[in-house]
């Protein structure tokens, strides 16, 4: 079972991930964006960071809803509202438990990626942060790896697609060929994850 | 490249701080990154809180006073300024005719600006937003993110500014800022990439003798490359862009906007050009703007945006408006 603890882990990982990763995020958003969205997420984790550290929260779902708040408050531009939604509607969906399975976090996950979905009227083939987390999502069913792959693979298969959504769309073809930032912060998360699971000894 | 900055982390801080002691006029929140008319509630008026990415002065703070702005909320460099901004914003403005949210049609300013609305209404605050989407060069706006915001911007905000200052209430106030955006369409071209402080270096390669047309105004590519064209060649490709898709019945507004590194000794030779082919077209330009008003840092290029104007949007253009950036008639 997975405790409080282990979603502050979880976060920690991610906020280093986008650390080591922005300036990578940053090159791949000036191709077909406009060159912030690591910046902007490595603010906005850095929130996380130090929220989570000066009171951590008492239950998984308290840790990624205030998480979301942190992201929505300090990140801005699309990124912001998107990555904010899914971990506080990730967060809600745990409810209040203590403690909670790795099946109840996936099907919570499935429902802060709808909500993204919904916010963002994408679909999967969009070339956006979906193609990482619809997959990875549903993989998470099956273990921590399989959402890992899952989320790294849709991020590789947005290199082909066409963007139609985001500030990428106004590229048309142009955004054809380039892999989506979004897709590979979205990546980065459930790496972070499947990273503090196996920390933590193995598949909860 | 060579940038006047201390580091890229507080260039919007610093900013706001020069600002704050340029136009006493403002009252600027550094913190919490708001700038409120300084006059602000003003009895009995509707408020204009309107807000995006910097990179883009003087939009939006420079429109700031009265006869447009009540209040402006500048994000990150090219990046959607966050809800608690809006809600701020909101409520140092509202005297209780409500607030207008004037929203760029990008997707982050949209999604923040959305969450702030639903915020501020919790707050007893009432809000209506207008989303501005002039730019032709989005096409298939049905496939993608729609049209961006652009030079209508200004032209929304001056319009419904000076409706709100003579006391229309909110939804004539909100009628006429949509108005203005449906009569407005704009084209840009770049002829150099953009730098930002965060990167350091440009976003594209735009190699010597070549210019991108259809380039929106936060250095993302634009749709087409070509070879450096003419002043005179330009302006025949963007009007006849913006003509083909607003057909215009009566007289425009012109907006000759210079993207920042663009010297105004060429923006002026350019409108030169954008007033043959109007003439040409037979189109009457009742009024023209010339100068950097919806920047893009330090692009080089211009957009053309036109609004197509009764005898009444004319009006209100020509009423007083006193701003750091736009001021006439007081």
């Amino acid at each position: 079972m997975l405790d409080a603890d282990f979603f502050h882990r979880w976060m920690t990982a991610a906020a280093d991930s986008v650390d080591r990763e922005a300036n990578h995020l940053t090159e791949l958003d000036s191709a077909i964006g406009d060159a912030d969205h690591g910046s902007n997420l490595h603010r906005g984790f850095a929130a996380v960071r130090a929220a989570l550290d000066k009171e951590p929260p008492q239950t998984p779902g308290a840790v990624l809803m205030l998480a979301g708040r942190q992201l929505i408050a300090t990140v801005g531009g699309a990124s912001g509202p998107l990555y904010g939604t899914l971990l506080r509607r990730t967060g809600k969906a745990l409810g209040d438990a203590p403690r909670v399975a790795r099946q109840q976090l996936a099907e919570a996950l499935g429902v802060g990626v709808a909500a993204v979905a919904q916010m963002g009227g994408a679909q999967a083939g969009d070339k956006t942060m979906l193609d990482a987390l619809l997959p990875a999502a549903e993989a998470l069913g099956t273990s921590f790896g399989a959402a890992r792959e899952a989320a790294d693979a849709g991020a590789l298969a947005t290199v082909p697609m066409l963007a139609r959504k985001g500030r990428a769309s106004y590229l048309g073809e142009r955004s054809i060929g380039h892999q989506d930032p979004g897709a590979t912060s979205s990546a980065l998360l459930i790496t972070a994850l499947a990273e503090t699971d196996g920390a933590s000894g193995g598949d909860a | 490249m060579r940038m006047l900055i201390n580091v890229p982390e507080t260039v919007v801080a610093d900013a706001l701080r020069g600002i704050a002691a340029a136009h006493p006029g403002l009252t600027v929140d550094v913190e919490n990154r708001v700038v409120v008319r300084r006059d602000a509630p003003v009895a009995g008026k509707v408020a204009l809180v309107s807000g995006g990415g910097s990179g883009h002065e003087p939009l939006h703070a420079g429109f700031v006073g009265p006869g447009m702005l009540s209040a402006a909320c500048p994000g990150e460099v090219f990046t959607s300024p966050v809800p608690d901004q809006m809600v701020r914003a909101a409520a140092a403005v509202d005297s209780g005719a409500g607030v207008l949210f004037i929203v760029k049609n990008y997707t982050g300013d949209v999604l923040n600006f959305e969450m702030a609305a639903e915020l501020a209404e919790d707050e007893g605050v009432q809000v209506t937003q207008v989303l501005v989407n002039d730019d032709v060069a989005v096409t298939d706006s049905l496939f993608t993110a729609g049209r961006r915001g652009t030079g209508a911007t200004l032209f929304v905000e001056k319009i419904a500014g000076a409706a709100a200052e003579e006391g229309a209430p909110l939804e004539r106030v909100e009628a006429i800022a949509r108005s203005v955006n449906e009569a407005s369409r704009s084209f840009g071209v770049a002829l150099s990439a953009v730098t930002t402080p965060a990167k350091g270096s440009p976003t594209f390669d735009l190699p010597p003798g070549e210019l991108e047309l259809g380039i929106g105004i936060h250095g993302e590519p634009g749709r087409e490359r070509r070879p450096m064209m003419t002043s005179r060649e330009i302006a025949d490709f963007a009007v006849d862009a913006v003509l083909e898709d607003l057909r215009p019945r009566g007289p425009v507004i012109v907006l000759v906007n210079g993207m920042g590194a663009t010297p105004l000794l060429e923006l002026y030779g350019f409108n030169a050009e954008v007033q043959r082919v109007l003439s040409e077209r037979g189109v009457v330009a009742a009024r023209t703007l010339v100068g950097n008003y919806v920047t893009s840092l330090d692009m080089a290029g211009c957009s053309v945006t036109l609004c197509q104007v009764d005898e009444e949007l004319l009006r209100l253009w020509d009423a007083p408006v006193e701003t750091p950036a736009l001021r006439w008639g007081r």
